[in-house]
């Protein structure tokens, strides 16, 4: 084999010091994707996500414009910022893809998921659960002697915190829709 | 004036309102309705392969050979199954297809009726996109629509799923120009400021390289006409992948080879010094760039793709231009020119002196013999009896299609179809049949291996009925070269099921399917088989004995950057870590 006599840095550094590769940053961003609502478009874009090795932390998906037919698609996925982008380019080269939102690097957006809790108990724990309820202002939407069913919004971050509080005080369980969210403003 | 027709006539209508005139196809229950539309016009001609996955392959290679897109037509179930293979190499490849494919009625979907599969669920991952339709309203729109995706933006294969009670029912024709396609159109011209960053790194690059793929060859020949005038004008080396070989002719004089794990010295080594690399239509794939974080390490580079996907997947580059190859470089040429036409002449000539001290390496050398055939001398005396002919390529997978890409020589696009992304063994001999369907005076040559070509040789039987005549030259070591070759690298020499046993008597199996065959061992007999075989007015199999453990070479070992390559008569015990032999 010849030596290779390459004079490096003659320019400057190329691509693979735009981001420091070391610092391989695992984000979480929430993606909203606009689709053609028709059969087998949520199975296409699950298909991508579990092919492809990306990560799927909520997934929620609606028709948001029945004349159009479109439906919206929030999901919330990690990964580097290298994946992060290939995620997006992923999706938006779908055919009935129509728009690709991050809604985590386009501004400030509001996020928001609903869950359902059902807490049985009596006596104290029951009177307990029923005030952290009101400070987390939650609605009770059943309710029996010995067991209530609390209605909740807020970011995934509350009702976490809303679930943890209510575990020792007889958490039975639990369901929540995962991320609805939309950029603020206009 | 109304329309109405049946959904099987419908399929008919729409592919001849879209041009097609071949189908390559195979019948079965849940596509005859069709079937007997298609018996009942002379417009389009279908060929009736001898398996489906052949009539994918032979789609394919009437596509890459004619730039426009293959269409297919095949049953239910099992039709639909054995097609799969053939979707995702033209996937890989970007390649335009078609695939109409018959279901049971709707009333029996899920019901695990006979020859039921989920088609459109399994085929989903396999295309580009995929349609199921239900209403035979919806029939003609749909097929036009398939052929707008399958063309347009990053071409690739698409498939409409047709249950048999919507080929019976009828509906009102949609029209081809009354198609909505209005949503999916991909974008074509690159972003002005991203083209002018890469002709000013153009202008001042000491050791530039333009580093070309299956993007020039789809974006179609006005594309490899603007490639070719660009390198001339800027005296630019180039090279090509797999995929892009004939966008720049073999013969000019920039022309440095194939790159990649089996591509030339001169060529990797040039990628891996240069300041300036120029990826064109390409993707950076792991044949080519071997270990990331080594790969053309001092380099800016810059990155022209149709597909966002692909910007930014596997390296890194300073200056992404989404957009048509054609286009892009269509502006990035006009704007060179109108900038003055500048070029770092100095550079260029260092850089010109380096690059001749690599290719002074010979690194294509190998030893000949008297006795045996090597096969780099088989493609070597292929290639001087057929320069200049009208001819056309096809390979199977493995060893041969690599000593094919480094000793034939491409002077135009679309005359080189090979499986490069997926690497499918079987693709060249129903591929061949594509091409010579598309093109029935040319010389079509399926260069192979005697593994391969046994995948799928039942479509000789094809080749036959519709008097293709292909020539299946076959470089028969008795071994999977390839597997062999990496056992005798990685594997301790341990040759685990490589070699080919109780092989068919080929010319005698020529005999049986009615065609030629040519048995060559003696180099002495050599070029005049050749002639034989290219005389010979109708399909030939010949079967050249060739070297056993001849090695393929150069070589980047799997985990190693460019500039650690094997030539030749190297050492080659050893050289590849634990963690390479984890690579394929």
């Amino acid at each position: 084999m010849s030596p290779l006599n390459i004079t490096k840095g003659s320019t400057s550094h190329s691509a693979y010091d735009l981001r420091d590769p070391n610092a391989e940053v695992i984000e979480t961003h929430t993606l909203a994707v606009l689709v053609d609502n028709e059969a087998g478009v949520l199975a296409r874009v699950i298909g991508l996500f579990s092919g492809r090795g990306y990560n799927i932390d909520s997934l929620t998906v609606a028709e948001v414009d029945h004349t159009g037919h479109r439906s919206r698609i929030t999901v919330v996925t990690t990964g580097t910022p290298q994946v992060i982008d290939q995620i997006k380019a992923q999706l938006g080269r779908m055919v009935p893809v129509h728009e690709v939102h991050d809604l985590t690097v386009d501004g400030p957006a509001v996020q928001r998921e609903l869950a359902l809790f059902k807490v049985a108990g009596k006596g104290d724990a029951r009177i307990e659960a029923l005030r952290l309820a009101e400070i987390f202002r939650a609605n009770v939407v059943d309710s029996t002697l010995e067991s209530f069913v609390f209605e909740i919004t807020g970011t995934p971050e509350k009702i976490d915190a809303f679930a943890e509080l209510m575990r020792p005080l007889g958490l039975r369980e639990m369901a929540r829709t995962g991320v609805a969210a939309l950029a603020r403003g206009a | 004036m109304t329309n109405v027709m049946s959904g099987a006539r419908m399929v008919v209508q729409a592919l001849k309102d879209q041009g097609v005139e071949v189908v390559f196809g195979y019948p079965g229950g849940a596509v005859l309705p069709i079937y007997d539309e298609i018996f009942q016009q002379n417009d389009i001609r279908h060929i009736l392969v001898r398996h489906e996955q052949g009539a994918v392959h032979a789609a394919e290679g009437y596509a890459r050979s004619t730039g426009k897109p293959g269409v297919v037509l095949v049953t239910s179930g099992p039709g639909a199954t054995n097609a799969v293979t053939g979707l995702v190499d033209a996937l890989m490849d970007s390649i335009p297809l078609v695939v109409l494919t018959g279901q049971v009625p709707t009333f029996m979907i899920g019901t695990d009726g006979f020859q039921e599969a989920d088609t459109v669920g399994i085929t989903r991952p396999c295309t580009k996109h995929n349609w199921l339709v239900k209403d035979t309203a919806k029939l003609s729109e749909t097929i036009h629509q398939a052929f707008h995706v399958a063309t347009h933006g990053r071409p690739g294969p698409v498939l409409i799923d047709i249950p048999k009670d919507v080929q019976f029912a009828t509906a009102e024709y949609t029209p081809m120009q009354k198609a909505k396609v209005s949503h999916y159109q991909p974008k074509v011209k690159g972003d002005i400021e991203a083209i002018t960053r890469m002709v000013e790194l153009m202008e001042t690059a000491e050791r530039p390289i333009f580093y070309t793929g299956g993007g020039v060859i789809n974006s179609g020949p006005a594309a490899s006409q603007l490639l070719r005038e660009f390198v001339a004008a800027t005296d630019f080396p180039i090279t090509s992948t797999l995929m892009g070989l004939g966008a720049y002719p073999a013969s000019g004089k920039n022309w440095l080879g194939m790159l990649g794990m089996h591509g030339l010295y001169e060529a990797n080594l040039a990628m891996h010094g240069c300041d300036l690399m120029i990826n064109i239509g390409a993707r950076f794939d792991d044949r080519i760039t071997g270990r990331i974080k080594d790969f053309s390490p001092g380099s800016r580079k810059v990155h022209v793709d149709i597909d966002a996907s692909s910007l930014n997947k596997v390296i890194r580059v300073d200056v992404p231009i989404l957009g048509d190859v054609g286009h892009v470089l269509e502006d990035a040429l006009r704007l060179w020119k109108a900038r003055g036409r500048k070029v770092n002449k100095a550079g260029l000539a260092k850089w010109w002196k380096q690059i001749e001290e690599w290719r002074a390496v010979r690194c294509l050398t190998f030893t000949n013999s008297s006795k045996v055939i090597k096969p780099q001398h088989a493609l070597q005396r292929l290639e001087a009896l057929t320069k200049g002919m009208d001819r056309y390529i096809t390979t199977e997978v493995g060893q041969h299609q690599m000593w094919a890409a480094q000793f034939l020589g491409f002077e135009d696009p679309n005359r080189w179809m090979t499986s490069g992304g997926l690497g499918t063994m079987g693709y060249g001999l129903p591929a061949s049949v594509g091409v010579q369907v598309a093109h029935p005076d040319a010389l079509v040559i399926n260069v192979a291996g005697e593994a391969s070509w046994l995948m799928n040789m039942q479509e000789m039987g094809t080749a036959m009925q519709f008097r293709l005549p292909v020539k299946q030259f076959i470089l028969n070591n008795e071994r999977l070269g390839m597997v062999r070759q990496w056992q005798e690298l990685l594997h301790g020499e341990r040759y685990s099921q490589s070699w080919s046993e109780a092989l068919p008597d080929f010319v005698k199996l020529a005999e049986a399917f009615g065609c030629k065959g040519l048995k060559v061992s003696d180099p002495a007999d050599l070029d005049d088989a050749i002639m034989e075989m290219i005389r010979y007015d109708g399909p030939v199999i010949f079967d050249c004995l060739v070297e056993k453990h001849e090695n393929c070479f150069p070589m980047i070992p799997s985990g190693k950057p460019h500039n650690e390559m094997l030539l030749g008569d190297a050492d080659t015990q050893g050289v590849i870590g634990a963690k390479g032999a984890v690579l394929v």
